[in-house]
C-alpha cells in the first residue's frame, strides 16, 4: 500500500490518477488564494450560497442540451449553466439583504437552500427523462474523478491558471477593499467593481471545482486554507500565498491518497487532508497557535500577579488573593508564612519605584503614545530615555527600601 | 386520487412533512434574530456524521441512536467552532465554514466507506430525503385511523417526528422568556443571572435534534430552508415576536403541504407521469413564500434601525 | 473568601456632618485588587475601590481607562484576572438580585420585534420566572416606571422607532422595574438630548433619595460636581475616590488625564461647582 502511495505521489499511479492530481492541485491553489479575499472581506459563507446555487443551472443546461439533440455531457456548457444560476443566486442574496430588513446571513441561507432545492427538483425531473442512463448530475454534488477525460483536465487546468493570474493581478485592490472600503474608495478604487471581481473569481473556482470535488465540498477548499493560513501570518500577501500553498498541498496529497485507495472518494479525502493541515496550523503556529497562546497567557497571568503582589508588599498591604501569594512563593519572593524574603524586598522596591516613575511620567508626558505603551510588562527603562528617567527621578527622590 | 389511495400514500408523508417543517421553523425564529441563521447551515451539514455513526453503532436507520449521534456531533461542532473563533479571532462565518465542511466530508467518507446497502442510507437520501417513500400500507381507508392494528404499522418516522415537534414546541413555550431576553440583550440577560451561554448552546442542540428528525423527510441540506425561510418571511409580516413565531408555523405548514402536493401531483397536471422530489419542492415553495414576503410584507422595510441622535 | 476585617470608611457630607461609618460588609459595591485585561493589555490594574450606600457616584477617566470594563467586571460580564468583587458584603452570585444595570445603548439589536412595554417587563424577569403570567399589577408597575421616565405614551411602540434619548429612557425604566438597591449605569448621558439628560438625572437623584445607591460611568467632566456626590477617578489604576468636593481637584484630574487635559480646561471646571 505504501508503494502505491509513493507511486501516486510521483504521478506513476495511472493516467487518470495523474490527471486528477494535477487538476486538484491547481484547483487547491486557486481556491485557497481566491478564498482568502472573501475571508478577509468577512463573507466566507457566501461561497456556500454560490456553490449550492449552481445546481439548478446545471440541470437546466442539461435539459437544454438534450432538447437540442445532444447527450447532455458537454462540460463547458454545463458549467456555463452553473455559472449563470450561481450569478442569479448572488444577485438574490444582495437584493434580499439590501431591500429588506433581513441580514445577509439569512439571505445567504435562504438562497442556498431554495436554489439547491430547485436544483434537486430538476434533478429528479431529469432522472425520469433519461431512464436507463443516469444523467450523472449527481456527480456534481460530490465530484466524480473516475474516467476524467483529457480535454476536461485541460479545461480545468486552463481555468485554474486563469483564475490564479487574475488573483495576482487584482490582489492589491481586493486587499484594500477587504480591509477598508472607505479608504479604497477615497483612493479611487471602485468597491462595487472589486467586489464583483471577487465574486466572479469565487464563482469561477466553484464552477471549475464542481467536477473534481463537487459543489458541496468546494466550499471547504475556499474557506479552510485561508483560515489555516491566517494562523501563520499577519500580512495579507503572505496569507494569500500560504493559503494557496495549503490548498494546493491538500489537493495533491488528497488526490494521491485517494488514488492509492480506489474505493475512497476523492473529494472528502482532499477536504480532510486540508482540515488536518488546518489542525496543525491552529495548534502549532507560533504567535497565534494554541500552544503559543497558552504559554503567553500563563506568562502574562504570572506577571500580573507578581507585580500586584510586590506592590502590595512594598506598600505594607495585606495580600488577599491566594493565587498571588502562591506565585510569589514559587518565585522565591515570600516565605511560607507570607513574609517577604531578601530577594522579595529588593524586587518590591524596584517595582514600587517603577510604579512611581510611571505616575510622574503620565503627568509630565503629554505624548499619548508614551502613555499607551505602559502595559505593565515593560519596565519604564524600556520606554523612556535615560535623561527622561533622570528627570522623573529628580521629582520622586532616591529609591526606598522595603522594610522587612 | 381516491380517498384510500390518499390515506395510504400521501397522508403520512404530508403529516411528517408539516411536523418536520414546524419543528425546524420554531428554533429558526431565534436563530434568525440572533444573526445565527447560518448555524442552521452548519447544523444541517454536521448532523450527517452523527447520523452515520449512530447508524453504524445501532444497525438501523430509524432509531434514537441517530438522534443521539446528531446531538453529539452538534455539541462537538459548537465546541470546535468556538475554539477556532476565540483562538484565531476568526469571524464566526469562516469558523463555521471550516468546521462544518470538514465534518460533512467526514460524514460522506463514512457513508461511502461503510456498508449501507441493507438500508436506504445513501448520499442522495442524506442530501434530500425520501419523503415519498414513507407510505402506510395498512392505511387502506380513512377508517384505518381508528384501527389499532393498522396504526401499529405506521412508518416509525411519524411518531418520531411527532414527539420531537411536540418537545420543541413545549420547550419553546416554557423557555420563552429566557430565549426572548437573551436574544434581545445578551449583556443585560447575563446581569439578571440568566445562563446566557447555556441558552445559546441549548438552542443549537434543540435545532440539531429537529434537523435530524426532519432528516428523513427532507434530508440534511434542505433543512436550512426550513430553519430560515418561514421565520424570515414571518419577520417581514410583523413587529411582535409572538406573532412572528405564529406566522412562521403557518408558513412552514403551507410550504410543506403545497410542496408535497405540487411535487406529487404537479407533474400529473402537466401531463408527465412521475413525481419530482418532494423535499426540493417544499424548499422551493418556502422560498416563494419568502420572496412574496420580501416583496409585499407589511414590515419588510429596513425601518429605523439606527437610533437618531436628537440635537 | 477573606475580607479584611474592620475596614472602616468615614463619610462626611458637604455640610461637614459625618454621614455614617461604613463597614465593608455594608458597602453596596467594593472591589479589592481587581485586575482585568483584554489580551495582553490591562484595562484595570490592581484596583481597590469602595462605594458608599445611598450616594450618587461617578466613575470618571479618559477613554480606554477601564471604566466600562470595571462595571462589567463588577457584574461578572467579563472575566477578571485577579481580585474580588464584593456586593453588599457578599460574592456577586449571592447578591445579584439587588443590582440593576443600564448598558450603553449599542449592545442591543434595535430591529428586535418587541414593543417598549415588553422591554420594561423584562426587568421583572426575577418575579415572573419562566411561566408566571404577567398580572395587571405588574403591568401597571411597568407603566409606572415608564411614566417616571416620561415614556408612558410610547408603551406600544416598537423599540427601533424611538430616538436615541427615548431608548435610553426605556432602558432606565427597565432598571427601575427591577426595584434594585444598587444601580450601575454605563455612560447614561452619552449622546442624549438635553431634555432626556434632565429627565434621567432627576430620576437618578430620586432613586438616591430613596436610599438606594447609584454608580454611573460618566463622560462629561463639566457636570460631575453638579450631578454627583462621590467620584472615582480611574485610569487603569485608581487615582482617587471620595466625595466630589474633596477629590475632584485640579491635581487629581491632572493625574488622571495626564497631558490630555490642558490646565485651562481644568480651570473651567472649577467655575461654579454648584
Amino acid at each position: 500500500m505504501f508503494e502505491t502511495l509513493l507511486d501516486a505521489f510521483l504521478f506513476r499511479a495511472g493516467y487518470n490518477a495523474a490527471l486528477v492530481t494535477v487538476g486538484t492541485t491547481l484547483l487547491g491553489i486557486a481556491a485557497g488564494s481566491t478564498g482568502t479575499f472573501i475571508f478577509l472581506r468577512k463573507r466566507a459563507l457566501i461561497s456556500d450560497a454560490v456553490a449550492h446555487a449552481t445546481l439548478p443551472g446545471v440541470g437546466i443546461a442539461f435539459m437544454v442540451l438534450v432538447a437540442l439533440g445532444g447527450d447532455g455531457r458537454n462540460l463547458p456548457a454545463l458549467l456555463a449553466g452553473s455559472a449563470l444560476s450561481a450569478w442569479l443566486g448572488l444577485l438574490a442574496v444582495q437584493w434580499i439583504s439590501r431591500r429588506t430588513r433581513l441580514a445577509e446571513d439569512a439571505a445567504i441561507g435562504a438562497v442556498l437552500s431554495v436554489f439547491f432545492g430547485g436544483g434537486i427538483v430538476l434533478l429528479t425531473v431529469i432522472q425520469t427523462m433519461t431512464t436507463g442512463r443516469r444523467a450523472g448530475l449527481e456527480e456534481f454534488l460530490l465530484g466524480a474523478t473516475a474516467g476524467m477525460l483529457f480535454h476536461d483536465a485541460v479545461f480545468i487546468a486552463a481555468a485554474g491558471l486563469l483564475v490564479l493570474t487574475l488573483v495576482i493581478a487584482l490582489r492589491r485592490a481586493m486587499t484594500l477593499v477587504a480591509f477598508d472600503p472607505g479608504f479604497a474608495t477615497s483612493v479611487g478604487i471602485s468597491v462595487a467593481r472589486t467586489d464583483l471581481a471577487m465574486m466572479a473569481l469565487t464563482m469561477a473556482v466553484t464552477v471549475v471545482g464542481l467536477k473534481l470535488v463537487g459543489l458541496i465540498l468546494i466550499v471547504a477548499m475556499l474557506i479552510i486554507p485561508p483560515v489555516a493560513a491566517r494562523f501563520w501570518s499577519d500580512s495579507t500577501n503572505s496569507v494569500v500565498w500560504i493559503a494557496g500553498l495549503i490548498g494546493g498541498t491538500s489537493g495533491f496529497l488528497g488526490a494521491a491518497l485517494s488514488a492509492s485507495a480506489p474505493d475512497l472518494p476523492t473529494g472528502p479525502i482532499i477536504v480532510l487532508v486540508c482540515f488536518a493541515l488546518f489542525a496543525v496550523s491552529i495548534t502549532f503556529a507560533p504567535q497565534r497557535g494554541l500552544f503559543a497562546a497558552m504559554l503567553r497567557y500563563r506568562a502574562f497571568h504570572r506577571h500580573v500577579h507578581r507585580r500586584q503582589g510586590l506592590l502590595a508588599l512594598a506598600r505594607g498591604e495585606e495580600i488577599l488573593d491566594p493565587v498571588t501569594v502562591s506565585v510569589l512563593r514559587k518565585a522565591g519572593l515570600v516565605r511560607r508564612d507570607g513574609v517577604a524574603t531578601e530577594a522579595g524586598r529588593a524586587q518590591a522596591a524596584r517595582i514600587l519605584r517603577d510604579e512611581r516613575r510611571w505616575d510622574i511620567a503620565r503627568q509630565i508626558h503629554r505624548d499619548e503614545a508614551v502613555i499607551n505603551r505602559q502595559d505593565i510588562l515593560r519596565p519604564i527603562e524600556d520606554v523612556l530615555t535615560r535623561d527622561e528617567i533622570a528627570e522623573i527621578d529628580r521629582r520622586i527622590g532616591p529609591p526606598e527600601a522595603v522594610p522587612s | 386520487m381516491t380517498g384510500s389511495e390518499f390515506v395510504q400514500l400521501s397522508l403520512v408523508p404530508l403529516v411528517i412533512g408539516v411536523l418536520a417543517a414546524i419543528a425546524c421553523a420554531l428554533p429558526g425564529n431565534f436563530l434568525l434574530l440572533r444573526r445565527q441563521a447560518l448555524i442552521g447551515d452548519a447544523i444541517s451539514h454536521v448532523v450527517l456524521p452523527g447520523i452515520v455513526v449512530g447508524f453504524l453503532i445501532s444497525g438501523e436507520v430509524s432509531t434514537w441512536p441517530m438522534l443521539a449521534g446528531a446531538a453529539g456531533s452538534a455539541v462537538i461542532a459548537v465546541v470546535m467552532i468556538e475554539t477556532v473563533r476565540r483562538l484565531g479571532r476568526i469571524e464566526p462565518g469562516a469558523a463555521m465554514g471550516v468546521v462544518f465542511t470538514s465534518l460533512f466530508a467526514f460524514g460522506v467518507l463514512l457513508l461511502e466507506h461503510s456498508d449501507t446497502s441493507g438500508v436506504h442510507l445513501d448520499v442522495e437520501h442524506a442530501l434530500y430525503g425520501n419523503l415519498e417513500s414513507l407510505i402506510w400500507l395498512d392505511g387502506t381507508s380513512w377508517s384505518a385511523l381508528f384501527d389499532g392494528a393498522a396504526l401499529a404499522n405506521l412508518p416509525a418516522e411519524l411518531p418520531r417526528i411527532a414527539m420531537v415537534a411536540a418537545a420543541v414546541a413545549v420547550l419553546t413555550l416554557i423557555f420563552w422568556r429566557p430565549l426572548k431576553l437573551s436574544t434581545f440583550d445578551e449583556g443585560y440577560a447575563r446581569t439578571l443571572g440568566l445562563p446566557v451561554s447555556l441558552i445559546g448552546f441549548a438552542l443549537v442542540v434543540v435545532a440539531s435534534v429537529a434537523a435530524v428528525a426532519a432528516f428523513d423527510a427532507v434530508g440534511s441540506i434542505i433543512v436550512i430552508a426550513m430553519f430560515i425561510c418561514p421565520p424570515a418571511a414571518a419577520r417581514l409580516m410583523t413587529d411582535r415576536l409572538e406573532h412572528q413565531v405564529i406566522w412562521s408555523v403557518v408558513f412552514a405548514a403551507i410550504a410543506a403541504i403545497c410542496g408535497y402536493v405540487l411535487a406529487g401531483y404537479g407533474p400529473l397536471w402537466v401531463g408527465a407521469s412521475n413525481a419530482v422530489s418532494a423535499a426540493g419542492m417544499i424548499a422551493v415553495v418556502a422560498g416563494a413564500i419568502m420572496a412574496l414576503a420580501c416583496l409585499f410584507g407589511p414590515h419588510r422595510g429596513t425601518g429605523q434601525t439606527v437610533p437618531q441622535e436628537d440635537s | 473568601m477573606t475580607i479584611a476585617e474592620n475596614t472602616a470608611l468615614e463619610l462626611v457630607a458637604a455640610n461637614g456632618r459625618p454621614v455614617r461609618h461604613t463597614d465593608l460588609a455594608d458597602a453596596p459595591l467594593a472591589v479589592r485588587e481587581l485586575t482585568v485585561s483584554y489580551g495582553q493589555k490591562p484595562a484595570v490594574f490592581s484596583l481597590d475601590a469602595t462605594f458608599a450606600p445611598g450616594r450618587l457616584a461617578a466613575i470618571v477617566g479618559p477613554n480606554g481607562a477601564g471604566k466600562s470594563t470595571f462595571l462589567k467586571a463588577a457584574l461578572g460580564m467579563v472575566p477578571k484576572l485577579s481580585g474580588q468583587v464584593i456586593v453588599f458584603g457578599q460574592p456577586l452570585a449571592a447578591a445579584r438580585h439587588r443590582i440593576a444595570y443600564v448598558p450603553q445603548r449599542a449592545s442591543v439589536d434595535w430591529d428586535f420585534p418587541t414593543p417598549v412595554i415588553d422591554v420594561v417587563l423584562m426587568g421583572m424577569y426575577r418575579q415572573l420566572g419562566l411561566l408566571r403570567r404577567v398580572s395587571a399589577k405588574q403591568r401597571d408597575a411597568a407603566l409606572a416606571c415608564l411614566a417616571r421616565v416620561g415614556m408612558e405614551d410610547f408603551s406600544d411602540r416598537q423599540i427601533g422607532q424611538l430616538s436615541g434619548g427615548q431608548q435610553q429612557r426605556v432602558f432606565l425604566a427597565r432598571a427601575l422595574a427591577q426595584d434594585a438597591d444598587l444601580y450601575l449605569l454605563d455612560e447614561p448621558f452619552a449622546g442624549v438630548d438635553a431634555a432626556t439628560e434632565r429627565a434621567i438625572i432627576d430620576v437618578l437623584k430620586a432613586i438616591r433619595d430613596e436610599g438606594r445607591t447609584v454608580v454611573c460611568v460618566h463622560h462629561d467632566l463639566t457636570t460631575v460636581a453638579q450631578y454627583f456626590d462621590d467620584v472615582l477617578l480611574l485610569n487603569v489604576h485608581k487615582i482617587a475616590e471620595g466625595p466630589v468636593g474633596d477629590v475632584f481637584t485640579a491635581e487629581n484630574l491632572q493625574k488622571t488625564y495626564g497631558g490630555r487635559l490642558a490646565a485651562v480646561h481644568i480651570d473651567q471646571l472649577r467655575l461654579d461647582p454648584q
